[in-house]
């Protein structure tokens, strides 16, 4: 991968980065398990070769694109994020990556295209947490995000992190990065791509509204109902040294992106 | 005697102590407090179901051997529960007691956890043998809490799930069985006392 471009602000932060293993074995990704360590146990079974991504909708260009296909027409780079859970912990995290806007232009929205949605493979032959019996998400999992968001210069297309090709347990092999939102809006192992003009379903916020919204910007003014979010365990975080933090609006990101949602209550759309 | 017993009071540190080693060579993972808050809760259930466990076995074995370990499971589920609440104080809190009483004012689950924890401490207290002379009848009455504070560990479990109600199904359901089990003794006895 190409080394790190200096880029706007915001691309890099100079605070201390989570170690590669706490990265790679600390994960959220229900598809593979609901604990932490599910997926680094279990996201081996998934094959990422061949991979292809499906684009539809308001779009000049549809159609299913090898994924070699699409990294072949963009510039990967090194980005240093924050990465804030909905669960109050955090992690920075070197990701190698391509901006969103880079993809969106090569496929020519129509002006119709007002949101854009994602989907993650559905394969649970090989994803075992979408075997189970007892979990309540009805998978395939699924996210999006408002044109102007997936246009801006910070949301990211990721394929690694640490200079190596993104561990399957992080979302191999393409995963969405949007630092100024709460993790599970960075939807993992995409294989569609929707150009929408109505705002499409998320699976939070199918599953609970009132607490997961479809914004879901990092704000320590709006609690989730059963914990606060004023705070936040930056990782590693260890038991003789606990690493609490304050949470910043927008995790730190608000010079960058708050003129969105200028004139929105972020209490409302939360 | 005491040999058994010795056994079985070691036996119920080992989670603790495998807690200890795990967190002293670094193995919690990188979110060590929180995975602290988890394992400790749920050792905390497993002992109460454990103990409310007991009386059944007696029952069905017919051996009243197993009595004599009820009083120490019991408080080893007052120890892995505090172990619980000290690290959620420690590692989710921060010891504030603003962020506390909001904790307990605006999340159910919260109240319901710590209300289980208080309820435990008579019980804790009046465990030996001198306080349950002393009580005579209402000591059994008192230690019938353990009952609601089993319901209310499981509704406080319950309350936590994200989104696959799996391992709290589990839990709740054996807790049910535990508690069905005592309903239907006592409503055997009352039919057997009636004349006939």
């Amino acid at each position: 991968y190409a080394k790190a471009k200096q880029g706007p602000e915001g691309f890099y932060t100079d605070e201390t980065l989570t170690p590669y293993d706490d990265v790679a074995s600390y994960n959220n990704f229900y598809e593979f398990g609901t604990g932490k360590g599910d997926p680094a146990k279990n996201a081996h079974a998934l094959t990422t070769d061949p991979w292809s991504i499906t684009i539809e909708g308001e779009v000049e260009k549809p159609g299913t694109y090898p994924l070699e296909d699409i990294l072949s027409k963009v510039d990967l780079e090194e980005r240093i994020y924050r990465l804030r859970c909905v669960e109050a912990w955090s992690m920075v995290v070197p990701w190698i990556g391509f901006s969103l806007a880079d993809l969106i232009k090569q496929m020519q929205p129509t002006s119709k295209a007002k949101y854009i949605a994602f989907e993650t493979l559905y394969r649970p032959k090989e994803m075992k947490g979408q075997r189970s019996r007892t979990s309540t998400i009805d998978y395939p999992y699924v996210e999006g995000l408002r044109m102007d968001e997936a246009m801006h210069p910070l949301t990211l297309m990721s394929v690694g992190l640490y200079g190596k090709v993104l561990p399957n347990q992080n979302g191999a092999p393409i995963r969405l990065v949007v630092p100024w939102k709460y993790g599970f809006k960075s939807i993992k192992s995409i294989v569609k791509i929707k150009f929408l003009e109505k705002e499409p379903p998320t699976t939070w916020n199918l599953l609970q509204a009132s607490e997961y919204g479809f914004y879901a910007n990092v704000n320590p003014d709006v609690d989730h109902p059963r914990w606060s979010q004023k705070s936040e365990r930056r990782l590693p975080s260890g038991l003789f040294s606990p690493n609490r933090i304050l949470t910043e609006p927008f995790n730190g990101y608000g010079e960058q992106v708050a003129s969105l949602y200028t004139g929105m209550d972020l209490r409302k759309y939360y | 005697m005491a040999l058994k017993k010795t056994i079985v009071f070691i036996f119920c540190l080992i989670p603790a102590v495998a807690l200890i080693y795990f967190a002293v060579s670094g193995q919690l993972g990188p979110d060590a407090g929180k995975e602290l808050v988890l394992e400790t809760g749920e050792w905390g259930l497993r002992f109460l179901l454990l103990t409310l466990a007991i009386t059944p076995i007696r029952t069905l074995t017919k051996s009243p051997a197993i009595l004599r370990y009820r009083r120490m499971i019991g408080l080893y589920t007052w120890f892995y529960a505090s172990l619980h609440l000290f690290a959620v104080l420690t590692y989710l809190l921060g010891w504030s007691w603003p962020i506390f009483v909001e904790e307990f004012a605006e999340r159910p689950y919260m109240a319901l956890g710590i209300i289980a924890w208080v309820l435990m401490v008579p019980l804790g207290i009046t465990s030996n043998n001198w306080a349950q002379r002393k009580l005579k009848r209402s000591w059994k009455t008192l230690h019938q809490l353990t009952y609601l504070i089993g319901v209310l560990a499981c509704a406080h479990f319950i309350w936590l799930v994200r989104s696959d109600f799996g391992e709290a199904l589990l839990y709740s359901a054996i807790l049910a069985a535990l508690l069905a089990f005592r309903v239907v003794i006592k409503f055997q006895r009352t039919a057997a006392l009636k004349p006939s």
